[in-house]
């Protein structure tokens, strides 16, 4: 396999790690440290690397440990930090799932493999994940025999009754339960979320170096490190070693490091006595200095008065077990006096931790104990299992050193690495007050490098212990954060990218707007249409004619967008009265009404108007943003405060699509598209064919012109907005519908409010009733501070030049200069006024009243008016009477189904693993009460029934709600679960859910043995379909 | 992400919800003085330990529950 | 960076003091030391529960601006800003305040009007601020995605050049030894666990190191105020809730000014040493446990590539929470409590940085003359009971 480092062209061999081929080529020096500029080789062989961090293609660090070699791979070198390539370009796919089981094993090792074999076989659902690409954990490393044999032959031998998740590490351990994990894949990461019954942590252990004077010296090698170079890779680390054994694990590196052939000069021991062994042993002696060629590489290891020329010096500075994830988990550890090391101690969730990571080191024992622990994570006990023979040493107590003490002149001895932190950094700490270990680490930055602590964590905890004449235990550990190993954003991001990094609601009508060239806004997750120009128009232009047509003619909005709520039961007029300022109890059936509802704390929430359909029957419209929120509220209400009321809440919002007609000529499209409501009155609704189907239509103006609110089912939504067009109607946008509505006063939640808004300040006090006994936010309105009369209220506003637009958001001053009175909240041209126009809210302010309004460099004259503009007698709103007889539209009124433009596009990504189509239209109702015997329950007391059925009373038609989407074949399961945290296990799930897919509401429905249904809400449809297609082109 | 269990649809994913607050907060009635109202409409209870509070599936089932959670492990117990 | 060579004297506890100070964080730390150094008051002690500074202070992402919208914001945010540009000085202690400027970005028509709203009321309230379009946005900040073809165009931002960041332990450690200086007492490891009144006055708290007696009691104890207040028989409109925050591997210079994004929850700036510093949204339920949910931080990351493309393949070194102290209109209530001789000053939520100096300050002339400061008075408790809410939440609702 060739790579280059630095420019320089190499080869390595297929299973190197980017490290092991480094080492393979001769390679020293990897990179500089961030501080101090030293020479830095490679330390380690694993994830806790502190010094070998390259720069790989987009990547901006990587430590060269954890890079497996690709054929063809371009390495950098770096100087402790990374480097964003702004030029780099990422292919790479990222893409997420979410998994459940009732055991989830944490690392492939003796321990983890056998809690796997212990858990599975008892017929529990298993995960393990490991970060290697092979299972077998240390034994990789080592050259041990099980059952005489070679330790791998073991573990090639295991049937592991479990979904096993290679090149996968667990990064973060989070609240039930709930574990994240990184899989590797060339393609990009794939961020995995289990949630388990029961966590096995089988993490194992992190060897650990020490400080003593030149300790990061290129050549100076974690030994259990170099062992795995030799064994794992055939690679050499040196030539000439010396081995510090501050534990036994030390003498087995030294043995297998002679048996790769490296001649070990002699293995240095602080204990007072050393094992047998083929080399030299210095018993009672420590490492005291090493000495560096020119570049800085290790030539020789001082030992007391003795010097070896050696180039590689492995250091065997004792174990700590891997309790990161057990920390996470919220668990807290203990210092174990025996082993020098920070272990597991009471637990804090359903896990327990087995081998090495709680300090049983030895293969066989850990073996053992994850036999049991397998067992009991799963609830039984596997009878016929065997912990094998192995041929290792017993271990005698590792020293607890933690530093060697540095002669006058020495090179610095170092605790952190990759942050350059040496002893005499903390010993500065100490001295200035400092105790805690947390304020050590934020003083000299120990611990917060890129191998986040694994390899100086435990030293600066002994090392402190030493300067302060503390225990370890006393000193304690910084926290244990999340993730284990650094994660990138991207992996985080998934497949959340560009377009679908937040799902986008579009209208019945979108297709056809985009094909007429709008120019679109976001609001909330819509997509509105924001202006339609015409042959090079800029918006102030199309506004104007737009505006234009709306006033003379005739023009159209697309209004789906407004959330629409079903409102039904014997009480509902009596809820209405509660939740909105006003009243509705008394209103007529057929009869529409504008209401504005508070939040408890008095201020104006939302508005829109609501329409008697029947005597127990409303309809209510709610704000665009807001109708997810409205909803909510209401059902808040309902459930929790007035549950002796007799009233449901459905939305329609999708199932309707509303074309707004305005104009003094609206009439004359009326008697085309719904001629049965052409002599509607004024706030009036009817429920008639349009284009011939069944449809609504509302006499409701938001501009003060005639207007109607024309709404059939979705799929004919684009019908009707094509035959309204072509009958010469102007298409308009939001702009010209917000001039129109200023023109007129209105005002709009969320721009003339903000949180900090009555209905009195907006002018509105005539719609707060007085005759009721209570609304919600009603005793708010008499605080002192809401009750002053010197609030804000809303005003118009008239520059003293016509043409000058005062920009919204200008400050309105007396004079120029603080204080403010208020703020421009609307701002426009106007074609009708034929000058600029403005409202503002304003305290203290009478028409009349000149003001200085601020804005940037501008300081702009206007006059306070009265906030309505235009035709403040409502001399417009009945229109022109009809010229003639218009004859009704007679053409057919297509049908068009939400997902319709992807039926090839779905046909071209279908496999015969999986194939993804839009479910052709079938009649939907929710029902509410009771149980109708049929259809999906979907809530306590709420069914969705579909198909062929003859609805009953109180159905309500949501049709065109929902959009159908389905999946089929054998890979469905694994295209969902890439987006859906639900359990889908056919073990578990019951048939069908409400629940979240691609972070949209839907309700899957599983139809045997692998067909699944998805009812998306037809604004979501889009969307989904393209979250759909990119999952299967990712899978 | 918590695991909330909705006693309708089981166990779910702590982001299928709303979080509704201190549970047991009534809207009062009748006469109130402007601190009774501001305790209703602003005071919440912020133990340090167990905690009845609300939770919406508003993504499921639509339904308002309360839960007892522990503020400082985020356990749930069933009552 | 050096260091001084001491910061702080380990004492032990006295049994009585003037003032106490519950809370050894940064706000703790700022009104000990601007009681001794503006009013003469130095027997005083800060008693922390754990280590100083351990809580928010060393847990936030930095952020200084005083860019707000109400006067009252403006007004005690601004005089912050204006003690963090002499603080360095002052102090004696290099807190690497750079004044970098942060970018507020507008991603919708609302956005923009808000954010021109809040420039123009800055500008009149002496707070430096600009208006950016996308095009100056690009030039003031070039690793940012402008294309309209985003999910979530930038449409423009505000601009405080004066805003930045500093280095929070530095300011934690620089405040403590200053404070330990004149004399007063920072005891750590001393947990408060109750309030001895006499009749309806505070006397001496009670804490894990024994009685101590006080002239005076402040809160000043964040996210862990509603416990404390409980136990002096007060409540207090504030809710505690995870607050969580990240920071990437180090890496060269990239970024060099502060970014944030209500509308997708964002919040980066690139620390001295290296890393990227990102805040994420607040996690939705109360909680006391210093930790948070993984899909928060999916969520940020997935906003903050949209934005920053480029950081595709950066990596997240170190994710963690804070416990924030929410209150109804999202600021601070700050001055005197129902009860005699106790003092709060709590509820800023994710504001609490960048206010150290200011409410240090404020809070520290409140105690010394028994009245609240001038920038403090609209900041009373009972400006819930009145209505007189200073709503820092803006415009969150969109609407048409």
């Amino acid at each position: 396999m060739r790579f280059t480092f630095d420019g320089r062209p190499m080869t390595g061999e297929p299973g190197d790690t980017l490290a092991a081929a480094l080492l393979r080529n001769g390679v020293r020096v990897v990179g500089r440290s961030v501080d101090l500029g030293r020479p830095r080789g490679i330390f380690t062989a694993g994830p806790e690397e502190p010094n070998a961090l390259v720069r790989v293609g987009a990547d901006p660090m990587l430590a060269a440990t954890t890079v497996e070699l690709h054929d063809g791979l371009e390495a950098h070198s770096l100087r402790g930090k990374g480097r964003v390539d702004l030029d780099a370009v990422d292919e790479r796919r990222c893409d997420k799932g979410y998994l459940h089981c009732d055991v989830l094993v944490v690392g492939g090792g003796p321990a983890g493999l056998a809690a796997t074999l212990a858990a599975g076989r008892s017929g529990a659902r298993v995960i393990l994940v490991d970060d290697q690409p092979r299972l077998g954990g240390d034994l990789l490393n080592s050259r041990l025999l099980l059952d005489g044999a070679p330790a791998l032959d073991w573990v090639a031998g295991l049937d592991l009754p479990a979904r096993v998740l290679t090149r996968t590490t667990a990064v973060g351990y989070y609240d039930h339960n709930y574990v994240v994990a990184v899989e590797r894949r060339a393609r990009g990461e794939r961020l995995w979320h289990i949630r388990a019954r029961r966590v096995v942590l089988a993490t194992g252990a992190h060897e650990r170096s020490l400080a003593f004077p030149g300790n990061d010296r290129p050549g100076v090698m974690l030994a259990a490190s170099a062992r795995a170079y030799a064994n794992r890779y055939g690679v050499r680390a040196g030539r000439r070693a010396v081995v510090f054994a501050c534990a036994d694990s030390g003498y087995e590196a030294a043995r297998d490091l002679v048996a790769a052939g490296v001649d070990v000069l002699a293995v240095v021991d602080p204990r007072p006595s050393g094992l047998p062994a083929d080399v030299e042993v210095l018993a009672g002696q420590v490492v005291t200095g090493t000495t560096a060629d020119e570049e800085g590489v290790l030539t020789g290891v001082q030992v007391g008065v003795r010097h070896f020329d050696a180039d590689l010096l492995a250091v065997a500075g004792g174990w700590n077990p891997a309790v990161h994830l057990f920390s996470q988990s919220g668990g807290r550890t203990r210092f174990d006096e025996e082993l020098a090391a920070f272990v597991p101690g009471t637990s804090a969730q359903a896990e327990r931790s087995a081998g090495a990571c709680r300090g049983l080191y030895a293969t066989r024992e850990a073996i053992a104990d994850g036999y049991a622990a397998g067992a009991e994570a799963a609830g039984r006990t596997v009878p016929d299992l065997r912990v094998p023979e192995c041929d290792e040493r017993i271990s005698r107590r590792p020293a607890a050193l933690w530093l060697v003490e540095r002669a006058p002149g020495s090179e610095p001895a170092f605790a952190d690495l990759h942050r350059d932190v040496a002893v005499a950094d903390l010993a500065m700490a100490t001295a200035t007050g400092m105790r805690s270990v947390e304020h050590v680490k934020r003083y000299t930055t120990a611990g917060t490098g890129a191998d986040q602590g694994k390899t100086s964590g435990a030293v600066v905890v002994g090392v402190m212990s030493a300067l302060l004449g503390a225990a370890p235990g006393q000193v304690g550990t910084t926290t244990f954060r999340p993730p284990y190993t650094p994660v990138s954003f991207a992996t985080l991001a998934g497949r959340d990218r560009g377009a679908l990094s937040d799902p986008v609601r579009t209208t019945a009508l979108h297709d056809a707007h985009v094909a007429l060239g709008a120019v679109f806004e976001d609001v909330g997750q819509w997509k509105r249409p924001r202006y339609f120009p015409r042959d090079g128009e800029d918006m102030e232009a199309a506004v104007r004619r737009e505006c234009h047509a709306a006033r003379t003619a005739v023009a159209a909005m697309d209004a789906s967008t407004l959330g629409k709520i079903d409102i039904r039961g014997a009480d509902a007029g009596e809820f209405l009265d509660r939740v909105y300022t006003n009243m509705y109890s008394t209103l007529a059936v057929g009869a529409c009404r504008y209401g504005v509802m508070c939040g408890a704390d008095g201020m104006v929430f939302d508005d829109g108007t609501t329409t008697r359909l029947a005597d127990d029957h409303y309809l209510t419209t709610t704000t665009t943003g807001n109708a997810a929120p409205v909803l909510d509220w209401l059902e808040e209400w309902r459930q929790t405060e007035w549950p002796d009321l007799d009233v449901s809440l459905v939305s329609v919002t999708d199932h309707w699509a509303t074309v707004a007609v305005v104009g003094p000529r609206a009439r004359e499209v009326i008697a085309v598209v719904a001629p049965e409501a052409v002599e509607l009155a004024f706030m009036r609704y009817a429920s008639v064919p349009v284009l011939g189907v069944a449809g609504r239509v509302f006499r409701i103006s938001f501009s003060g012109e005639l207007a109607y609110e024309v709404n059939v089912p979705w799929r004919y939504g684009r019908a009707l907005w094509e035959a309204v067009l072509e009958l010469g109607v102007v298409p308009y946008g939001t702009e010209t519908m917000h001039v129109l509505r200023a023109e007129k006063g209105f005002a709009i939640v969320g721009q003339e409010t903000d949180g900090t808004v009555t209905p009195q300040d907006l002018g509105m006090g005539w719609i707060v009733s007085k005759r009721k006994p209570d609304f919600v936010g009603r005793r708010s309105h008499s605080r002192p501070d809401t009750a002053r009369p010197d609030r804000k209220r809303l005003v118009g506003l008239l520059a003293d030049d016509p043409e000058a637009l005062v920009e919204e958001g200008a400050q309105l001053t007396a004079a120029g200069v603080a204080p403010m009175l208020g703020h421009v909240t609307s701002s426009y041209h106007s074609a009708a006024l034929d000058r600029t126009f403005s409202l503002a809210l304003a305290r203290n302010v009478t028409p009349g009243d000149r003001l200085t309004a601020v804005s940037g460099d501008m300081r702009q004259p206007v006059t306070v008016v009265e906030p309505v503009f235009y035709d403040p007698d409502n001399t417009r709103r009945d229109g022109d009477p009809l010229p003639e007889a218009r004859v009704a539209y007679r053409g057919d009124c297509r049908a068009e189904s939400p997902a319709a433009a992807f039926a090839d596009r779905f046909e071209a990504v279908s496999t015969p693993r999986v194939r993804l189509r839009e479910v052709p239209f079938v009649s939907m109702w929710e029902v509410r009460g009771t149980d109708p015997g049929t259809g999906l329950r979907l809530g306590p007391d709420w069914w969705l029934v579909s198909g062929d059925v003859p609805p009953r009373p109180g159905w309500v038609d949501v049709s065109g709600q929902r959009t159908v989407l389905e999946l089929a074949g054998p890979a469905a399961y694994d295209v969902l679960i890439t987006g859906c945290p639900i359990d889908l296990d056919p073990s578990v799930f019951p048939g069908h859910a409400q629940t979240l897919l691609a972070r949209t509401s839907v309700i899957l429905e599983r139809l045997p043995p692998e067909t699944y249904r998805i009812y998306v809400r037809s604004s979501f449809a889009k969307y989904l379909a393209e979250w759909l297609i990119d999952a299967l082109e990712a899978s | 992400m918590l695991l909330i269990d909705c006693p309708h649809c089981g166990p779910r994913d702590e982001n299928e919800f709303h979080y509704g607050g201190q549970a047991g907060i009534a809207c009062p009635t009748g006469d109130v003085t402007d601190e009774q109202w501001a305790a209703y409409v602003f005071m919440r209870d912020n133990p340090k330990g167990w905690f009845h509070e609300r939770w919406f599936h508003v993504h499921g089932c639509r339904t308002w529950f309360t839960v007892e959670r522990h503020t400082v492990t985020h356990e749930i117990r069933k009552p | 960076m050096t260091h001084p060579d001491f910061l702080w004297r380990n004492p032990e506890p006295r049994p009585a003091y003037d003032v106490v100070i519950v809370g050894g964080g940064g706000h703790g730390l700022a009104t000990a030391y601007y009681l001794a150094k503006n009013h003469g008051l130095t027997n005083v002690a800060v008693l922390e529960r754990g280590w100083l500074a351990g809580g928010n202070m060393a847990r936030n992402t930095t952020i200084i601006r005083s860019n707000y919208l109400w006067d009252e914001s403006a007004a005690i945010y601004e005089h912050s800003l204006k003690l963090w540009e002499g603080l360095s000085d002052e102090l004696d202690y290099d807190l690497q305040f750079s004044q970098r400027g942060v970018l507020n970005l507008a991603h919708n028509l609302s956005d923009v009007r808000e954010g021109r709203r809040r420039v123009n009321a800055n500008r009149l309230n002496g707070v430096d601020a600009e208006w950016l379009d996308a095009d100056e946005v690009k030039k003031f900040c070039p690793i940012i995605n402008v294309s309209d073809r985003a999910r979530y165009p930038v449409m423009g931002a505000t601009l405080q050049r004066r805003g930045g960041i500093a280095k929070h332990d530095h300011v934690a450690w620089a405040l403590a030894r200053q404070a330990d200086a004149c004399g007063v007492d920072l005891i750590q490891g001393c947990e408060v666990t109750g309030f001895e009144l006499t009749g309806n006055r505070v006397t001496a708290v009670e804490t894990s190191r024994g009685r101590i007696a006080a002239g005076k009691v402040a809160l000043a104890a964040a996210g862990h105020t509603s416990v404390l207040a409980e136990r002096a028989g007060i409540r207090l409109p504030l809710q505690s809730h995870p607050l969580q925050a990240l920071v990437s591997e180090l890496l060269e210079p990239v970024l060099d000014c502060v970014v944030m994004s209500n509308a997708v929850h964002v919040y980066v700036s690139q620390a001295h040493k290296g890393e990227l510093v990102m805040g994420a949204g607040i996690d939705a339920y109360n909680s006391y446990g210093q930790r948070g949910g993984v899909h928060v931080i999916e969520a940020q990351m997935a906003a903050a590539l949209e934005l920053f493309p480029v950081f595709s393949r950066v990596r997240v070194l170190r994710t963690w929470a804070g416990i924030v102290d929410v209150s109804p209109d999202a600021s601070p209530i700050i001055g005197p409590t129902p009860v005699d001789g106790l003092y709060v000053n709590a509820g800023w939520g994710t504001g609490g940085f960048k206010a150290t100096p200011g409410a240090g300050w404020v809070y520290a002339d409140t105690l010394a003359h028994d009245r609240p400061h001038p920038l403090a008075q609209p900041y009373a408790l009972d400006r819930f009971t009145t209505g007189a809410l200073i709503d820092e939440h803006g415009a969150a609702a969109v609407a048409h």
